[in-house]
């Protein structure tokens, strides 16, 4: 699968909620944050659990999120940062 | 002492393991003696393999570079193996302080750090770690300055981080050797700052 994310993109993980292993923590979901890097592709996780083979390989992003976004009520310095591994599929245009 | 010699029941854990590990061994799949050498070899991984990385980039500008760009095949040129392991490596500077979690479960750089401390794989630490990184640092006993940017790594999927620290003042000239015993595996995981007192 191709990856459509640039460094530097802002994304907006998804907010969904499915049953199984799914590796986006609950917290982030829903969150903006911007591509830090593209880490490569991996067989995805939600398909091994389930033992399948997890193909076509899916692009894994690292994507870095503000704690003010992620936490409203964040205590610390404005500039601190969030960086969370995010698969494409949870990830659209934000 | 806790260990009285009374008997107590396998946990259940414990008896899946063994479990396991027996009905393996019965067909075939694994010998018990691979058993016993892979948990040597797990014994056997320490920090000190973090360290001589850390110390190598401290003393060598270009394995740096390399270290940031591609942990693995870094680690690999000094014959630090870390199998099917994406290492990325985080640096500290006098802006930014890093420190990694896995709030979904314990993932942490084992082929360079050894078996995880306890309290990094503690609900405590992975639910705090990402909320309120200063609070948690702070009862470390690390207190960051509030123009310092904290940015903490959840480890959530096939990537595997290591902190590499700000070197410490007054250590011009000094060997790798003992540069690296100055590295300790919490300021690896970036709870920790390597200093000289």
């Amino acid at each position: 699968m191709a990856p459509r994310f640039k460094t530097g993109e802002k994304v907006k993980v998804m907010k969904a909620y499915p049953l199984g292993h799914v590796r986006t923590p609950f917290y982030i979901r829903g969150c903006v944050g911007e591509i830090e890097r593209l880490c490569g592709s991996f067989p995805n996780p939600e398909e091994l659990a389930q033992m399948r083979d997890g193909l076509p390989a899916q692009p894994l992003y690292r994507v870095r999120f503000r704690q003010k976004e992620v936490w409203p009520d964040y205590r610390g310095s404005p500039s601190d940062v969030l960086e969370v591994e995010i698969f494409q599929h949870w990830l659209e245009k934000a | 002492m806790t260990d009285r010699g009374k008997y107590q029941p396998l946990s259940y854990f414990q008896l899946m393991e063994v479990t396991l590990r027996e009905l393996l061994v019965e067909k075939g799949l694994l010998t018990e003696a691979q058993v016993q050498a892979e948990v040597a070899a797990m014994r056997d991984r320490t920090p000190e393999r973090g360290a001589r990385v850390v110390a190598k980039a401290w003393t060598d500008a270009a394995f740096k570079q390399r270290l940031l760009e591609n942990g693995t095949t870094a680690c690999e040129e000094l014959g630090l193996g870390l199998g099917t392991l994406k290492l990325v490596v985080v640096e500290n500077t006098p802006q930014v302080h890093n420190a990694i979690v896995c709030t979904l479960c314990s993932c942490y750089p084992r082929m360079l750090l050894g078996i995880p401390p306890d309290w990094y794989k503690s609900r405590n630490y992975r639910s705090r770690m990402v909320r309120e990184p200063r609070a948690v640092l702070a009862e470390f006993g690390l207190r960051i300055a509030e123009h310092v940017t904290i940015r903490i790594h959840d480890s959530t999927a096939d990537m595997r981080y290591m902190v590499l620290p700000l070197r410490p003042a007054g250590t011009e000239g000094w060997s790798e050797q003992r540069l690296a015993a100055l590295v300790s595996r919490d300021a690896m995981i970036g709870v920790a700052i390597p200093s000289l007192s």
